[in-house]
């Protein structure tokens, strides 16, 4: 096992979150591969029953158990972890009170019903339970059994209200089990074995909604984590092109005279309509690219570590998340 | 993907879906856009709206939980319960707004429903508190429940609702049964049990199963939780009988003829794979689809030129060191007919399992919508299926 000096040691609970759209889920996942790189063992759990893991690793559906999913660079293991809110509402029942039978009872009289319905700070509280029970979890060598827990949490928009259990159920619960158990969540939660990632892509509302969220996570004395930049497209054109065409300078005849060159266009009327074309596209990246220039510096403003990962250009798949882990390791994230 | 298969995948015919058809039909009433989170379902809402008002209709938009700047340009700044009228709508139509205040629509339904005495116990209860302004669920109900209220109003002659941007978007669609379940549960009758035995303890007078499952959620929950839940519940029961009915008759409305669904999707592996469960679990619930809205479609407008093609060229002039500016634009547009191969083929997937289903295909923007100006050329997007993908 390598020592490390990466932006995030002694975490051992990174939770990612982002707006719908962003990639959060293949983040989390990239994520995990990383930080199990060279001989660790990480937990990646997910809460919102999407099956979004086994989707992102292409594997059948994913029970409420931890099984291993992947390998890591360097050999290194990578579980994963569907929590279910009812299993984890019996898991709960026998693991502090011993009531397994109990436990079925309440299910089958439709409480795991009432839990989302009536009160999804519960939920919540089930959910986030489970997850820090498996970060402070202890082999017999007493040493923590996952060298991290990576947790596929819910948007960005709901996150604060997701981790800041202890409030959630304090109107509920003002003593009890229940309260005593957000206590015990929140003990770990918002400790700095703790970190919230958030996930975004150089747009304006994704954007938005990362600085907001980070507000709210501040405001409530949740730990902020880094910023993972989604889906970036490399700049293939120069600056002083892209600054052309921004002041309408770019002449497309130039342009012209490369496709003839190349081959690509066979009289001159068709190699002006194809650069025309062209220049229509040159355009729209320029424009995208002074876009993302100024998301950019908005991002920088929020002070938090950034990182960029880039847009797979056949998609995300299991090449692809081995191509991410290992950008988010390069650049010091893991 | 080889220049054959993708070719291929541009021939299938699709059925083209005219929103200006469905939007100009008198008898479209309610128009409801579900999709999952981030795929522009609320722009594709709004810009429905203003394109209907633009167009004649007395249309209002129901959107909950918008972006700030889109419920901007739409003169909404806060939650508000309220349709507003939206300023600078052009010709004879009109155009209202609102977002949904899920705890305040919630408050109302109890105010309307419950005797003061009854209403201020319902209200101040911390179950309720929680359940009123939670996020998941509660939106689905309240949404609903506005939908229908809006209807009944009849002052509108078409009603567009965003739906909300839950886990499972169509939670609403199972809103009134799992309230029924919910209110029909032994759980309900057990929480009941005291209030209607006089305030006995009513665990003894139960039968063992009862008993167990008392002890459990006692222990659970402790005994102050269990007795703020039975006084909720108990309170409640009264107030949820009559949105029940409304919520039954709500999801009535939703299946008749006047109600059109537009499923909103993005051309990504995720968006479209919920786009195809959207659209079978219409079909389900036999609640009439009027087709699939594809946002942020990447087109080139160079699409005569294929990647294999520019790559090749580009790999040339860089081997002859020529022309650089030709081989960097070359490679840029092979990367964007790379990306618009990509999203040929996440929505091939859902095109042969449903070839029925009308498209219309929206051209990424590089801008999010600001004004009206930009609803309204999203509007004139959605309606312009020519020459499209």
């Amino acid at each position: 096992m390598r020592a490390r000096d990466t932006d995030w040691d002694g975490v051992r609970l990174h939770v990612v979150t982002g707006k719908g759209g962003t990639g959060k889920t293949t983040v989390a996942a990239a994520l995990a591969l990383a930080l199990a790189a060279d001989g660790r063992k990480v937990l990646l759990v997910e809460v919102e029953g999407r099956q979004g893991i086994a989707q992102v690793f292409d594997l059948p559906p994913l029970p409420y158990e931890e099984r291993k999913i992947a390998v890591a660079p360097g050999g290194g293991d990578v579980y994963a972890l569907a929590i279910d809110p009812e299993e984890a509402m019996l898991d709960y029942l026998e693991m502090f009170y011993g009531m397994r039978r109990a436990g079925k009872a309440l299910t089958k009289m439709g409480v795991v019903d009432f839990a989302t319905t009536i009160a999804p700070g519960f939920r919540d509280v089930l959910v986030t339970g489970k997850t820090s029970e498996a970060v402070r979890r202890k082999g017999k060598d007493g040493r923590r059994v996952y060298d991290a827990v990576v947790l596929d949490a819910p948007p960005t928009g709901r996150i604060t209200r997701f981790l800041n259990v202890t409030n959630e159920v304090a109107g509920l619960a003002r003593m009890g089990p229940i309260k005593n158990h957000a206590d015990l969540v929140n003990g770990v939660v918002a400790s700095p074995e703790t970190a919230v990632h958030f996930v975004t892509l150089l747009e304006e509302m994704p954007v938005q909604e990362t600085l907001d969220g980070l507000d709210e996570l501040r405001a409530a004395g949740l730990p902020p984590g880094g910023i993972f930049t989604n889906m970036v497209r490399e700049s293939l054109l120069p600056a002083s092109v892209l600054d052309d065409v921004g002041k309408d300078r770019f002449d497309p005849a130039e342009l012209a005279l490369g496709l003839k060159a190349s081959g690509l266009a066979d009289g001159s009327s068709d190699a002006a309509a194809v650069a025309e074309a062209l220049a229509e596209e040159i355009a729209e990246h320029a424009h995208r690219t002074e876009l993302e220039r100024r998301e950019r510096l908005s991002l920088a403003r929020a002070g938090r570590p950034r990182y960029e990962l880039p847009l797979l250009a056949d998609g995300v798949d299991l090449a692809g998340l081995y191509e991410l882990a290992e950008s988010i390791h390069t650049q010091g994230a893991a | 993907m080889s220049e054959r298969s993708e070719r291929s995948v541009r021939q299938r015919t699709v059925p083209v879906l005219d929103l200006d058809a469905i939007i100009d039909d008198p008898g479209t009433r309610i128009v409801v856009c579900c999709g999952s989170g981030g795929v522009g379902k609320t722009t594709t809402a709004a810009a429905l709206g203003l394109r209907a008002a633009e167009r004649g209709r007395s249309a209002v938009v129901l959107t909950v939980d918008p972006a700030r700047r889109l419920a901007q340009s739409m003169g909404l700044t806060e939650l508000d319960n309220t349709p507003r009228p939206v300023a600078g709508v052009e010709g004879e139509g009109r155009l209202h707004a609102m977002m949904l205040d899920m705890k305040r629509t919630f408050d109302e339904i109890i105010e309307a429903h419950a005797d003061p005495e009854r209403a201020r116990q319902i209200l101040t209860n911390p179950f309720y508190q929680s359940l009123s302004s939670s996020f998941s669920g509660t939106q689905e109900y309240m949404a609903m429940e506005k939908l229908g209220q809006l209807r009944r109003s009849g002052d509108w002659d078409l009603i567009i609702v965003d739906t909300p941007p839950s886990r499972s978007a169509l939670d609403f669609l199972d809103a009134p049964e799992r309230l029924g379940r919910f209110l029909d549960g032994r759980l309900i009758r057990l929480l009941m049990a005291p209030a209607k035995a006089g305030g006995r303890s009513a665990f003894k007078l139960l039968n063992a199963g009862f008993g167990i499952v008392a002890g459990a959620m006692t222990k659970l929950l402790g005994a102050q939780v269990l007795k703020d839940l039975q006084t909720f519940v108990s309170a409640l029961d009264a107030v949820f009988g009559g949105f029940r009915v409304r919520a039954e008759q709500t999801y009535r409305l939703l299946q008749a003829p006047g109600t059109a669904f537009v499923v909103v999707a993005a051309p990504e592996r995720d968006a479209m794979r919920e786009a195809s469960y959207f659209v079978e679990r219409l079909a389900e619930e036999r609640m009439p689809l009027a087709g699939l809205v594809v946002n942020r479609v990447h087109l080139a407008p160079a699409a005569m030129l294929s990647a294999a093609r520019s790559t090749a060229a580009a790999e040339d002039l860089e081997s002859r060191g020529e022309h650089e500016l030709t081989s960097a634009v070359l490679r840029l547009h092979a990367g964007r007919m790379q990306l618009a191969t990509r999203e040929h083929r996440e929505q091939e997937h859902f095109l042969s399992a449903h070839p029925t289903v009308p498209v219309a295909r929206v051209p990424a923007m590089p801008e999010d919508v600001h004004d009206l100006e930009g609803l309204r050329r999203v509007g004139e997007l959605l309606a312009a299926q020519q020459g499209l993908g």
